[in-house]
């Protein structure tokens, strides 16, 4: 039991770890531009393909560093010159714009790498246990990936609060104006910030991709959750963002890892069923069975009970 | 250093600024004054680019209007508006490297200095600017664009709002951003500040200017006050 407590806890924090990589990003952004950026999930697969193109000349390292810097600018591009125009016609143009986007960027990935999946691998190096406990290994990559997403985070932490470019951007996001009059170029610094939220989606790419497979349809399976996931953490605050990550990241794990159903349940209660019932495939769900569904169960909740998010402060 | 000739701005359909002209020398402080809702509160928005200009604004001999409000402020023109807008989540300190140009201090001011000036700011340094009473945030908000270290600086209303106690300090503030050669236009409803430390004053009316002159000129003027100032 202890055991899969465990290796279910560490899955999870790997998965939400990488949820919030994305999501960080996504929220960012959204205090920014007032929209959600329905394309973030995709600039997340393109750091996987661009990984995964480099690596097959130069190897898994240069991908991790070169992927990111690349779809960074590619981001800072699309804010520059696709939704700076696009956000004079108000916010349902700005939306639209993202969702063609991440269309686009889905076709243009089909058309340049092809619709199958991609032999995307970790590097050798990594390729070992970390360590075994009750004779289960923990692979050194997902080990790495905690390393790499915790890494990020303190950089990131310690960017926004402690530096003079984080203060500036915290107080762009809500008076864009008080710190355009104190001599700051403050679409520029949108740009940037756009920049480094996609090139932030584009590790979680790099990383993800030879575990959760790169496929044309990666941005589709992440994007949905990380978008729950903002919700539920509370639109604009990244502190939610984090907390909602984990939340998701170890709610699915535990689900997956659990050995209980309906069936348990209904022991519990001391009722009764019939196998022959029309509604047998009810009174046998599994929790692992159901457990892709519950982000949006706790979307639902968390939405009825708490609209503006855990710790969410807009009334929108 | 500030030469403002017939300046004009819309708000929709609504014409606010009518042919604004006025001018600040080097070192000097002059008043715009008038009653609400006569433009004056426009008139610097419209300077600083916030409010689409039509006219010429010369600042330091190069012309303004139509730049970008942060390529003005980078030009020199600093811009203290009226409702502050302090940062409430950051601290007083994070609140002044917020008007710094750049991460190197040069200039005529610095932190410590503005700690020296207020000591009621260095105590609370590392406090939420949001907690400040209004006073100490009409200074901290002057202070913040006086990190930027400007030639000129523009006030909407510094003393709106405050105890009489708090005007004085605003007042000497303002002198001594004076004597360092910081040229000021300051931006009144109420006379009494202006009066005190203004070289020149102009008086706005109906979006244009409608009286020029000293304080000593002014206080003679019974019917200029009566017709434009006085409620």
């Amino acid at each position: 039991m202890l055991e899969v407590f465990i290796f279910a806890t560490l899955n999870g924090l790997v998965t939400g770890l990488l949820l919030f990589m994305l999501a960080s990003g996504l929220t960012l952004i959204f205090s920014m531009m007032g929209v959600l950026n329905f394309a973030h999930a995709s600039f997340y697969m393109l750091g996987a393909y661009f990984a995964y193109s480099i690596s097959t000349v130069l190897g898994f390292w240069p991908g991790l560093i070169f992927a990111p810097l690349i779809v960074g600018v590619l981001g800072a591009f699309v804010e520059r010159y696709g939704l700076r125009r696009v956000h004079q016609s108000g916010h349902v143009a700005e939306l639209v714009f993202t969702f063609g986007l991440a269309f686009l960027i889905e076709e243009a990935v089909q058309f340049f790498w092809g619709p199958d999946t991609k032999n995307y691998q970790s590097p050798e190096i990594l390729d070992f246990p970390l360590f075994t406990l009750f004779g289960q290994e923990f692979p050194a990559y997902r080990g790495f990936m905690i390393g790499i997403s915790v890494m990020i985070f303190i950089g990131l932490y310690t960017l926004l609060t402690r530096s003079r470019v984080g203060i500036i951007i915290q107080a762009a996001i809500t008076h864009p104006n008080t710190v355009a009059n104190l001599g700051h170029n403050v679409p520029f610094i949108f740009m940037g910030v756009f920049g480094v939220g996609t090139a932030l989606a584009a590790i979680a790419g790099v990383i993800a991709g030879p575990v959760l497979t790169t496929f044309p349809g990666m941005a589709l399976v992440l994007g949905s959750i990380v978008f729950v996931i903002v919700v539920i953490g509370g639109l604009g605050s990244l502190a939610g963002a984090f907390i909602a990550s984990l939340l998701i990241g170890l709610l699915q794990s535990y689900a997956i890892a659990s050995d209980v159903g309906m069936p348990d349940l209904l022991n519990l209660l001391g009722l009764e069923f019939d196998r022959s019932h029309p509604l047998t495939d009810l009174w046998t769900l599994t929790l692992p069975q159901i457990a892709p569904i519950l982000p949006f169960l706790l979307l639902v909740l968390v939405l009825i009970f708490r609209p503006t998010g855990l710790l969410g402060k807009r009334e929108q | 250093m500030l030469e403002v000739s017939d300046l004009h701005a819309y708000y929709g359909k609504s014409h606010i600024l009518q042919g604004v002209s006025f001018n600040v020398q080097e070192g000097e402080i002059v008043s715009l004054l008038g009653r609400n809702g006569v433009g004056r509160s426009t008139t610097i928005k419209t300077i600083m680019g916030e409010v689409a200009p039509k006219g010429s604004v010369q600042f330091k001999g190069t012309q303004i209007a139509g730049k970008k409000s942060f390529e003005i402020a980078k030009l020199g023109l600093g811009y203290v508006p009226e409702n502050r807008d302090i940062f409430p989540t950051l601290t007083v300190r994070q609140n002044l490297q917020l008007g710094m140009k750049s991460n190197k201090q040069s200039g005529r001011w610095n932190i410590e200095e503005v700690f020296s000036m207020f000591p009621n700011l260095a105590e609370r340094a590392e406090v939420d600017g949001g907690v400040l009473s209004g006073g100490e945030q009409q200074m901290l908000c002057m202070c913040r664009t006086l990190m930027g270290d400007p030639d000129m600086i523009m006030i909407d209303e510094p003393t709106e709002g405050l105890a009489p106690r708090i005007v004085e300090q605003v007042a000497r503030l303002l002198q001594k951003i004076a004597d360092r050669g910081v040229a000021i236009l300051l931006v009144e409803q109420k006379l009494n500040i202006a009066l005190k430390i203004s070289h020149r004053l102009y008086v706005m009316g109906h979006g244009q200017v409608v009286y020029e002159g000293t304080t000593d000129s002014l206080m003679q003027a019974d019917d200029v006050r009566a017709e434009w100032l006085e409620v």
